[in-house]
């Protein structure tokens, strides 16, 4: 009797372990998802964002073409981007290309005190950090994720109901440190 | 993240539930104090009205007091884009639901603090002196340590402490002016009782005497210690959300430095400030009664966050620093999984953060938030017409122009 007793107390030991590890999973699971939505919306602003700032820029930016072009074209494919892999290339450089053209505004003064340009550069400069914060957070989240699903014993729980470890969304490294070139023309 | 916010509301309803036993307690002792036979219960009865009363004060219409008391006006993302987006930066960072309001205070002292019981109804409230002395960045580390009260629920905790505080304290005061304005019950039922019932009075005397002396001090030692450490936890988890410590410690130094004093500030809401809005700097880590940490510390234990931000490293330099073996990080937060992120490298500084610019336009933000129409003249003067102006017309004072005000 005593045995037994003790048999069916372990076995909802083991349950709750089970469960509570079981949640646990699923939990971190959403919250990779989500923090994934977020920066999906904040790239999908940045994409918005885009045509009107070449609008405002293309009267006072004559000789930036080249810069303007790759804009518009990153763009592109970062819209068209499937996996997570692919987007957070054409997003680099698309980060990259903006950087440019930041750092060439400093030559074009009138630009610079164009109240419009301004209110879209504080824009600008919020989606970056935006993007950047919510790429902060899904990495964060997906760390977490992937402990989980490689240490014992949540590992056990992660192989029988096939949760599978997620990717980092890490930006390019050369589009990253890659210094935008400044030309005095 | 998630083992802090259960802890800490683990802590807020033991606090809140121990608060109501003590007062219950020492509304006994008082209450026993005057009339040994009825007393206690007319006591005890006062002190759960007392509890009830504040709870509910607190709970449902705290922040909204503490927003009205300091003036506070709500802030939309079309007066102060800046800010508003910063908000929203943290709220990303944190990967939180909730979006707090944005409240501008008009007061030159530049100071910052946060509110809201639950973080679905908080609020953010910044002076205009603080828009008008940091740059962006500075900004984003404010408005993170703002953003992390609301989300460890400091706030929470914090507000059933200050009730605590206010309500032992209220019920000492009833204590001694009713000694003082004559405790007559006290005497009659002196004399009308035996002597063994007599030295049972001299003991609840006693005791009645000391918990309304002690009672008070303790609490507020408490009550300080707690927001001391609360401070600490919202600068390292500042840090972890920004990953730019620099930014937090260079707004603190600012913040610091400035000569201006907040006019709305008093005792009750130091604490919920990011800088002690009363005391001056120079006060030492050892001034028990002090709500907020010295500047100096927090700017340094910033400064030294280099191998990597998490709470364990907060912790470890703060160690370090102030050589004493204090724990400031609650376990909860320590023994969290996520390791120490890297820092983010620098970011691009901005060069161009004018502060005569800057403060040019929080004013023309304040007065946007006042209702002041703003006409451009073709001059190029801006004219800036208050809401009491009455007349239709207004010229423009360098070239003459007239302009016509829509009303």
């Amino acid at each position: 009797m005593i045995y037994f007793i003790i048999f069916i107390v372990l076995i909802v030991i083991v349950i709750f372990f089970f469960v509570s590890i079981y949640n646990a999973l699923i939990r971190l699971r959403n919250q990779v998802k989500n923090a994934w939505s977020q920066i999906d919306v904040q790239l999908k602003r940045r994409h918005d964002l885009i045509p009107n700032l070449i609008e405002t820029v293309k009267g006072y930016m004559t000789h930036e073409r080249q810069i303007m072009e790759n804009i518009t074209k990153y763009r592109s494919q970062a819209m068209n981007a499937q996996t997570v892999g692919e987007k957070a290339q054409a997003e680099s450089l698309l980060s990259g290309a903006l950087g440019q053209l930041r750092v060439q505004v400093e030559n074009y003064p009138d630009l610079k005190a164009n109240q419009n340009f301004l209110a879209l550069q504080e824009e600008l400069t919020a989606t970056e950090n935006k993007i950047s914060f919510a790429r902060q957070n899904y990495n964060d989240q997906v760390m977490m994720y992937n402990n989980k699903i490689q240490m014992f014993p949540s590992n056990i729980i992660a192989g029988m109901f096939n949760f599978k470890e997620e990717e980092f969304f890490e930006l390019k490294d050369q589009a990253e440190k890659e210094v935008p070139k400044v030309s005095f023309s | 993240m998630w083992e802090l916010i259960q802890s800490n509301k683990r802590k807020s309803l033991i606090l809140f539930f121990g608060m109501g036993a003590l007062l219950i307690l020492i509304g006994f002792v008082f209450g026993s104090y005057y009339n040994s036979e009825t007393g206690g219960a007319v006591g005890v009865f006062f002190a759960i009205l007392l509890w009830m009363i504040l709870s509910a004060v607190s709970y449902f219409g705290g922040s909204k007091i503490l927003l009205a008391v300091s003036g506070a006006k709500e802030v939309t993302k079309e007066i102060h884009p800046q800010l508003y987006n910063v908000v929203e930066e943290m709220k990303i960072a944190a990967g939180v639901p909730y979006f707090p309001k944005i409240y501008i205070i008009d007061d030159p002292a530049p100071n910052a603090f946060a509110t809201g019981v639950k973080p679905e109804n908080s609020a953010i409230a910044v002076t205009s002196g603080l828009l008008s002395t940091l740059n962006r960045y500075e900004l984003q580390g404010v408005v993170a340590h703002e953003m992390s009260h609301i989300i460890n629920r400091d706030i929470l905790l914090m507000t059933f402490a200050g009730m605590m505080l206010g309500a032992i304290t209220l019920m000492s005061e009833v204590f001694f002016r009713g000694m003082y304005f004559g405790g007559g019950s006290r005497y009659r039922s002196r004399s009308s009782s035996k002597s063994s019932s007599g030295q049972a009075q001299v003991v609840i005397m006693i005791l009645a005497m000391v918990l309304a002396i002690l009672g008070p001090i303790l609490a507020q030692l408490f009550y300080f210690a707690i927001s001391r450490k609360r401070e600490y936890l919202a600068d390292a988890s500042a840090a972890r959300l920004t990953r730019y410590p620099e930014g937090l410690a260079s707004a603190l130094e600012k913040i610091a430095n400035s000569t201006y004093t907040l006019r709305t500030a008093n005792k009750v809401t130091a604490p919920m400030y990011i800088v002690n809005p009363l005391k001056k700097e120079g006060m030492k880590l050892a001034d028990l009664t002090s709500t907020h940490p010295p500047i100096s510390e927090r700017i340094k234990i910033l400064r030294a966050l280099q191998q990597g931000i998490g709470y364990k490293e907060y912790q470890k330099i703060y160690e370090m620093i102030s050589g004493k073996k204090e724990k400031i990080i609650p376990d909860s937060a320590l023994k969290e999984a996520v390791p120490a992120m890297p820092l983010q490298s620098a970011f691009t500084e901005e060069k161009d953060f004018n502060p005569v610019e800057a403060k040019r336009q929080t004013g023309d933000i304040l007065m946007k938030m006042n209702d002041y129409q703003f006409i451009n003249c073709s001059c190029g003067v801006r004219i800036k017409v208050p809401p009491d102006y009455n007349k239709s017309i207004v010229v423009c004072p360098r070239c003459g122009r007239k302009h016509s005000i829509n009303i």
